[in-house]
């Protein structure tokens, strides 16, 4: 399942993708999140799955241009905590 | 004093069962109550089949909205609630539903309930509720396979077009109709945003546009915002809408227009999706219970 957590407003587009085909429920992108604004939760999209995938916390995600611009990085070698935190590569930022 | 008649946002509560259907046939009776931001659904099926619902207003208190939409849902079908084996909630509200089992999201049970509705070639669900809206893409089963929420605020939604239809005096429920009573389609007002529309529409009222062609500026704003986030998601046929927006052609025929897809067609209360897929869920979840003792 592709999850987008996020808005579009006047200035853009800001949505966090988790895929959570990709995702082992490992929890490190949790950890890697300076802000907490991930939580690992029984998968909310499928009652009938028993598997934890990370979400991002519904009072945030309004709030995400703001909260995640510190871990914006500054060249392209660089990438957020939450992305490279991912060994399955299930996170994307949409800007 | 506000009569009955000026209430132009006012739609109609109702409830409805099946009578060629008994409970006493039934092997599993469940239900699912979608406790939303405007509107609070109760449905309870048999063997996965719909049996009852009732649709009607949140009030201020979820658990007492939670309470009588179910009280409704059941009324003169001769169940009551220790009847029924397992429920849902869902919705804004699903935290609050006292009687509930479990809470699952709203874009799960959309998902499901669509399915049921609409069958299962369904792939686009667009959920257009009273506070937000949400696209969901599903499999065959009616299970999520990708969802977006919608944007910052309540533009777009029914509650909207409740302010609209009040502003307007035009009924909540000929405010379709009416938006296609111009010569020409306006241009759609710039901002979705529903207090900034209204001064917008206000301004235009005052510079001599009748209300329907207000109505029309209106109604293409909120399908244009809808398509763009539908557009972002990918939108895949077939194609429906749910939730109370669904009954309102005049945003529905616009959608369809500008994104050169028919959005199916249903004999159900397209309000009742939530409810029903947490219903379908509930019956899910019971055997599952069952299954594991």
């Amino acid at each position: 399942m592709q999850a987008n957590y996020g808005y579009r407003d006047g200035s853009g587009e800001y949505y966090i993708t988790i895929d959570t085909d990709k995702c082992d429920s490992c929890g490190k992108c949790v950890e890697a999140c300076p802000s907490k604004i991930l939580v690992m939760v029984s998968d909310p999209f499928d009652p009938m799955s028993d598997a934890d995938i990370p979400i991002v916390i519904e009072a945030e995600r309004k709030k995400i241009k703001y909260t995640c611009g510190p871990c914006k990085p500054v060249d392209k070698e660089r990438e957020e905590p939450c992305i490279k935190a991912c060994e399955p590569r299930a996170i994307t930022h949409s800007w | 004093m506000a009569t009955e008649d000026s209430e132009y946002w006012r739609w109609k509560e109702y409830n409805w069962k099946d009578p060629e259907m008994d409970w006493k046939d039934a092997e599993f009776i469940t239900a699912g109550v979608d406790v939303g931001s405007v509107s609070s659904q109760a449905v309870i099926t048999l063997d996965s089949k719909l049996f009852a619902y009732s649709n009607m207003r949140t009030g201020s208190n979820s658990p007492d909205s939670a309470r009588n939409a179910m009280n409704w849902a059941l009324e003169d079908t001769g169940l009551d609630l220790e009847k029924i084996q397992y429920v849902v909630g869902t919705g804004y509200g699903r935290v609050n539903v006292p009687f509930a089992d479990r809470a699952i999201t709203e874009i799960a049970c959309h998902g499901r309930g669509a399915n049921y509705m609409y069958g299962p070639t369904v792939r686009t669900v667009l959920d257009m509720g009273g506070q937000d809206c949400k696209a969901i893409r599903t499999d065959e089963k009616g299970k999520v396979t990708a969802f977006l929420m919608n944007d910052k605020c309540a533009a777009g939604t029914g509650r909207g077009m409740e302010v609209f239809a009040d502003l307007l005096g035009i009924h909540i429920e000929k405010v379709g109709e009416e938006s296609f009573k111009v010569e020409k389609e306006p241009p759609a007002v710039s901002s979705t945003c529903v207090v900034f529309a209204k001064s917008e529409a206000t301004g235009l009222l005052r510079a001599g546009w009748p209300k329907n062609k207000v109505l029309a500026a209106y109604c293409s704003a909120m399908a244009h915002r809808v398509v763009t986030l539908l557009e972002r998601l990918g939108v895949e046929k077939e194609f429906a809408i749910t939730g109370g927006i669904a009954k309102n052609s005049g945003v529905v025929k616009r959608i369809e227009k500008e994104l050169g897809l028919t959005a199916l067609d249903v004999n159900l209360d397209t309000q009742i999706a939530g409810a029903l897929g947490g219903a379908l869920f509930a019956e899910a979840l019971a055997k599952k219970a069952q299954k594991q003792g």
